[in-house]
C-alpha cells in the first residue's frame, strides 16, 4: 500500500516541555486517519512539524515522499491544511475569500471559476456568498475553512480539530464530505478528542502526552482492548464508586447515570463474581456483567497504561 | 507569472480589508488634515501680544513714551503696572507676565549717559522663544533720537530668501508631508504583519506556496496609494489655507514622496516582524516616530545638534525627506540637485526590506 506519510523519532520540545516524544507513524494513501487524544497531547504540534510550520528538535517525516523540514514547499503544493482556529478573514466575504485562495494557490484561470463553483456548491455555500466569514455560524464557518483547504485538490488533508465549534448535526454532514473526499483519492488525517469522531476513522492513534499510546483500526483497537469491561447496575452507584477503587485490579470507574462502567485488569479471575462479592459485604446489592469494550475504554486503558506502565 | 498573481492577491486582499477598516480609512484622511491644521495654525514661531509688566519709577513723559513705544510694537501688551524690580519678579514667578519692563527712577540721567542702560527689561528664559524676542528688543532705539539715522552701525544687512515674510507655515508644512507619513504609513504596516498572526490567518498564509517576498511586497501596495493620497492632501490644503508656495516641480515632489514612502513602509514591515503583539507594534512605532520628529530637522536646525544625534538622525528617512522636500518645495530645487538624499532613502528601502524578509521565516517558531 502506498504511504502518505512517514515519521521515525518525531520530537519537539518546547524549552524544558517535551510536546512530542519520539512519535513514529506510518500513514497510507486514501484513508481517515485519527489522531485521538485530550488537549496538549501533540496533535497540534504534530500537525504543524508535518507541514513545516515547526521544525522538528529531533526525528525525520516524510510527507508525500518529500522531507518536510528540508522542502516545505513543496510538501504545501500538496497539502491541505484546516487550522483548528478559523483562520481565514473575518472581513472578507465567502467569495472573497474563496478566490484569494485559487489566486494564491495558482488555479488556472479557466478551473478557478468552476472549482469555486463547485466548492460553493458541494459545501453549502451558495446563499452565503456574499456574507463576511465574521458574521456566520461555526458550522458555516467550518463549511467555508474545508472548501477553502480543499480548492486547490490536494493529495493530502490535514484537519486540526476540525469541528470543535460545531453542533452535531453539521458534524455528521461534515464527516460525510469527508468521506466523499476519501473517495476521490484523498488522504485524510484528522484530530480529534470526541470518540464518535474516531470511530469513524479508518485507522487510529490514541496520542497521550506526546507519545502513541495505542495504534490500529477502531474496531480492532476495542477487541483487543487489554482490559476487562464489566458493568454494575447499582441502586447507590457513588458508594459503590468508592468500594470498587479500592479494589486492586480496578484500573478505572466511570459512572453512567445509575451504571457504572469498570475497567479491570486482565490478568484478575473470575471478575464479575469478585466484584459482586465485594459489593455484597459492603451491603450494595448489585448486578454485574461483562460487556462489550467501547472506544472510550480503550481511550481510557491506553493513556492509563502509558502513565503508570503495564499493570503489576 | 504565478509570482505576479499573488502579489496581486494579496494587495487586493490587503485594500478590501482597509476600506471595510472605516477607523484606518478615517485616520488616512482624518491624521493629514488634523495635523497640518494644527501644526499650520498653533505652531507660530512668529510672537506676539507677549504679556509684559511695567514698574515705571521715573514717571516722566519720556518714559511713558517708551511704554507706549513699546505697546505700538505689537510685541508686548502690558497687562500690568506694578511698584519696583519685585512686584515684576513675583509677576514672572507667578506665570502672569512673561517680560518685565523696569524703568528706574533716574531714567533719564541714564539716558544720557552712554555708559549705563536706561532701563532694565525682565525676561522668562524658561521659554527660549520669549528670550530670543527679549534680545530682539534691545536693538529699540532709544526715545531721545528721534530719526534715527539709517543703517546706524549695522555690519550686516539681512536678506531672508524663500519666506520673506518669515511664517512658520511656509517652513512647516512642507515637511509637515513627511512627519505625517511617518506617523500613518510605519504604524499601518507595522501593525499589518502581527494583525494576521494575532488573527490566525498567518497560520493558513504560511501552509500556501505564496513567498514571503510576495507577501511583504502585496501588503505594501495598497498603502502607496494612500501614502500618494495623503501627500496630495497636504500639498493642497497646504496651498489654499496657508499659501505655502510651490517653487519646484510637482513631479519631483511625487517622486520624493515615494521614495520616503517606500522606505517607511518597510520600516513598518520590519517592526512587525519584530513585534509580538498589536500593542508592541505601536510601542516600536512611537519609539522610532519620536527621534524622527525631534532630530530630522523638522523641528530644530540639524546643524546645531550634537554630533551623535546628526548620526541618528542621518539613519532616519524622515531627515532625508524633509531635507528633500524643503529642497523642492521652497528653494525650487530640483530632484537631480539632491540626489543623495534620494539615494540614502532608497538605500533604507533596500536594507529594511531585505532584513524584514529574513527576519519573517515562513514557520511559527
Amino acid at each position: 500500500m502506498d504511504i502518505a506519510i512517514t515519521a521515525s523519532g518525531l520530537t519537539r520540545r518546547f524549552g524544558a516541555v517535551t510536546a512530542v516524544d519520539h512519535l513514529d507513524l506510518e500513514i497510507p494513501k486514501g484513508r481517515i486517519y485519527g489522531f485521538l487524544g485530550p488537549n496538549g497531547s501533540g496533535k497540534s504540534t504534530t500537525f504543524r512539524m508535518l507541514c513545516g510550520l515547526l521544525r522538528p528538535s529531533e526525528g525525520q517525516v516524510k510527507v508525500m515522499g518529500y522531507d518536510a523540514t528540508r522542502e516545505p514547499e513543496a510538501v504545501r503544493r500538496e497539502l491541505g491544511y484546516m487550522t483548528q482556529r478559523f483562520s481565514l478573514y473575518d472581513d472578507l466575504s465567502v467569495d472573497e475569500n474563496l478566490e484569494f485562495v485559487a489566486e494564491i494557490y495558482g488555479l488556472p484561470r479557466r478551473d478557478k471559476r468552476d472549482r469555486i463553483f463547485e466548492a460553493r456548491r458541494e459545501y453549502r455555500l451558495e446563499d452565503l456568498r456574499r456574507q463576511r466569514a465574521g458574521t456566520m455560524s461555526g458550522g458555516q464557518r467550518q463549511r467555508l475553512a474545508l472548501a477553502a483547504a480543499t480548492l486547490h485538490r490536494p493529495a493530502l488533508l490535514l484537519l486540526d480539530e476540525p469541528t470543535s465549534a460545531v453542533d452535531p448535526q453539521s458534524r455528521r454532514e461534515f464527516w460525510e464530505s469527508l468521506f466523499d473526499q476519501v473517495e476521490t483519492g484523498t488522504t485524510i488525517l484528522v484530530s480529534t478528542h470526541y470518540m464518535d469522531e474516531a470511530e469513524r476513522c479508518h485507522e487510529l492513534a490514541i496520542l497521550d502526552r506526546g507519545r502513541v499510546a495505542a495504534r490500529g483500526a477502531p474496531k480492532t483497537l476495542m477487541n483487543d482492548i487489554d482490559a476487562t469491561v464489566i458493568e454494575v447496575a447499582c441502586d447507590r452507584p457513588r458508594q459503590a464508586h468508592h468500594v470498587l477503587m479500592t479494589v486492586r485490579e480496578v484500573r478505572s470507574v466511570t459512572q453512567l447515570g445509575s451504571l457504572l462502567h469498570i475497567l479491570v485488569d486482565p490478568t484478575m479471575t473470575d471478575p464479575e463474581a469478585r466484584i459482586g462479592k465485594r459489593l455484597e459485604e459492603e451491603r450494595l446489592p448489585a448486578s454485574v456483567q461483562r460487556t462489550a469494550a467501547s472506544l472510550e475504554d480503550v481511550f481510557v486503558a491506553a493513556t492509563r497504561m502509558s502513565r503508570e506502565g503495564p499493570a503489576s | 507569472m504565478k509570482s505576479l498573481r499573488r502579489i496581486r492577491a494579496v494587495a487586493a486582499k490587503e485594500a478590501r480589508q482597509l476600506v471595510r477598516d472605516r477607523l484606518t480609512l478615517g485616520m488616512v484622511v482624518g491624521i493629514p488634515v488634523l495635523q497640518i491644521l494644527l501644526f499650520g495654525y498653533a505652531i507660530n514661531m512668529d510672537v506676539r501680544h507677549l504679556r509684559a509688566g511695567v514698574a515705571d519709577e521715573a514717571n516722566t513723559a519720556l518714559s511713558r513714551q517708551l511704554v507706549e513705544d513699546m505697546q505700538a510694537g505689537q510685541v508686548v501688551r502690558f497687562v500690568l503696572q506694578t511698584h519696583g524690580p519685585d512686584g515684576l519678579m513675583e509677576a514672572l514667578r507667578r506665570g502672569e507676565i512673561t517680560i518685565g519692563l523696569y524703568i528706574p527712577a533716574d531714567f533719564e540721567r541714564r539716558l544720557a549717559d552712554d555708559a549705563r542702560p536706561a532701563a532694565q527689561l525682565l525676561a522668562d528664559g524658561s521659554d527660549p522663544t520669549i528670550l530670543n524676542v527679549a534680545i530682539q528688543l534691545l536693538k529699540m532705539p532709544s526715545p531721545l533720537i528721534v530719526a534715527p539715522a539709517r543703517n546706524s552701525g549695522q555690519l550686516f544687512e539681512l536678506r531672508n530668501f524663500y519666506n520673506p515674510e518669515r511664517r512658520s507655515a511656509v517652513q512647516i508644512v512642507p515637511a509637515l508631508i513627511g512627519v505625517i507619513l511617518t506617523m500613518t504609513m510605519v504604524l499601518f504596516t507595522a501593525v499589518a504583519i502581527v494583525r494576521e498572526r494575532e488573527r490566525g490567518n498567518l497560520e493558513l498564509l504560511i501552509t500556501t506556496p505564496v513567498r514571503t517576498t510576495e507577501l511583504m511586497l502585496g501588503k505594501l501596495m495598497p498603502y502607496i496609494l494612500i501614502g500618494l493620497i495623503q501627500v496630495t492632501i497636504v500639498l493642497l490644503v497646504g496651498h489654499f489655507l496657508f499659501r505655502v508656495p510651490m517653487r519646484g516641480h510637482l513631479g519631483d515632489v511625487y517622486v520624493a514622496a515615494l521614495a520616503f514612502i517606500a522606505a517607511s513602509l518597510t520600516l513598518g514591515l520590519l517592526i512587525s516582524t519584530l513585534a509580538k503583539s498589536q500593542f508592541q507594534a505601536m510601542q516600536l512605532t512611537l519609539f522610532v516616530f519620536l527621534p524622527s520628529i525631534l532630530l530630522s530637522g523638522f523641528m530644530f536646525p540639524f546643524d546645531g545638534m550634537p554630533p551623535l544625534a546628526q548620526q541618528i538622525a542621518e539613519v532616519l528617512p524622515l531627515t532625508h525627506f524633509v531635507r528633500l522636500i524643503r529642497g523642492i518645495v521652497l528653494r525650487g530645487a530640483s530632484i537631480g540637485e539632491l540626489l543623495p538624499e534620494v539615494w540614502a532613502l532608497v538605500t533604507f528601502f533596500a536594507v529594511a526590506i531585505t532584513l524584514a524578509v529574513l527576519r519573517f521565516r515562513k514557520r511559527l517558531d
